[in-house]
């Protein structure tokens, strides 16, 4: 079975370049995208979705509440946190919620790392 | 409100709002390092509207008098960015970014300095990070202190009669654990928008490239 990935930001310019950072080291891995947090949980209920990039800073729910929601379900799931904002506090919660900071503006060379590690954990997970 | 002709298209205006986001996302972690505690930020609204809506939108909220800090900046776009917050707030900054070190009596001798200082920290971080993001370098003018309304903190200078339109810009933030909250605002004139039309429209280029959706 193919990887899916959930890209949830509001702006439409982000998740192009999530998009086509994702598409350059792992072409094979299906996309899926939101535009806010709402929007991310229904396509969860709709979908089978292996992994998720999660903008911080969002109208509504921002990316930590969401990536904290999600971890209650999704125990396992790779979530990266994208963002510029990297206090103290920001990144300690997205540690305990096991959430991998990626530093905004997304590059290739930014995500590089855990779009890896992703892979890594899904093939040991999916055998 | 009139509705003339969106300057920035549907794409544009969202790579500006995202180039804001992480401007004052770094803007917001140099502000966290100054004041030991956590600074909330709002999604940044940016919006095209006459000069004299400006200072009415920060007015409609904020009825006591206000103090800001500004910098004008000028290169490839020209404007003003501002952190403006109620003048109540002003000394309980002070307190916050000198660690609760100081007697009343200092906070109010290098009350203006203080301010200054931390407006030059986090505009220079949001606006430095933008001009690196558009490839164009910007000059920055010196922090100046400034008191009075939403009036005051929006004219441009020089020109008394001035109804143009601008670019607004408006963030909120709050620092939590203080009674500190308050606006990063930046307004930058019609041509000083067309440039930035411009730095835009490679920005996009340069992340999206041509291919599109193709692939």
């Amino acid at each position: 079975m193919g990887t899916t990935v959930l890209i949830v930001d509001d702006s439409k310019l982000a998740r192009i370049v999530v998009g086509k950072a994702l598409a350059a080291l792992q072409p094979a891995w299906t996309k899926i995208e939101a535009g806010n947090a709402d929007e991310a949980l229904a396509a969860l209920r709709d979908r089978q979705v292996d992994l998720a990039v999660l903008d911080f800073n969002m109208p509504g729910r921002n990316g930590l509440e969401l990536a904290e929601q999600m971890r209650h379900r999704y125990p396992d799931m790779p979530i990266a946190l994208a963002t510029a904002n990297v206090q103290d506090e920001v990144v300690a919660r997205a540690r305990a919620a096991n959430a991998t900071f990626v530093s905004k503006p997304i590059t290739e060379d930014g995500i590089r790392d855990f779009v890896a590690g992703a892979a890594l954990k899904l093939r040991a997970v999916h055998g | 409100m009139t509705h003339d002709r969106q300057p920035l298209d549907e794409l544009e205006n969202d790579a500006l709002t995202e180039l804001v986001n992480i401007g004052v996302s770094r803007a917001a972690v140099a502000l966290r390092k100054m004041v030991g505690s956590a600074v909330t930020l709002s999604v940044p609204s940016v919006e095209v509207v006459g000069r004299q809506v400006a200072a009415t939108l920060i007015r409609e909220r904020e009825s006591d008098p206000l103090i800001a800090v500004r910098q004008d900046f000028a290169g490839a776009f020209s404007g003003r960015a501002l952190l403006i917050f109620p003048e109540t707030n002003s000394l309980e900054l002070v307190r916050a970014v000198t660690h609760d070190e100081l007697s009343g009596a200092e906070m109010l001798d290098i009350e203006e300095e203080a301010l200054a200082e931390t407006g030059n920290v986090v505009l220079n971080g949001c606006l430095a990070t933008m001009a690196n993001i558009l490839q164009r370098p910007l000059a920055m003018s010196l922090p100046q202190v400034l008191r009075g309304d939403g009036q005051i903190l929006f004219e441009l200078s020089d020109k008394p009669d001035d109804n143009g339109v601008v670019l607004f810009l408006y963030i909120n933030f709050a620092i939590s654990g203080r009674d500190i909250r308050g606006y990063i605002a930046m307004l930058m004139d019609l041509p000083s928008l067309q440039s930035l039309k411009e730095l835009i429209g490679e920005f996009i280029m340069r992340v999206v490239g041509t291919d599109g959706d193709a692939r």
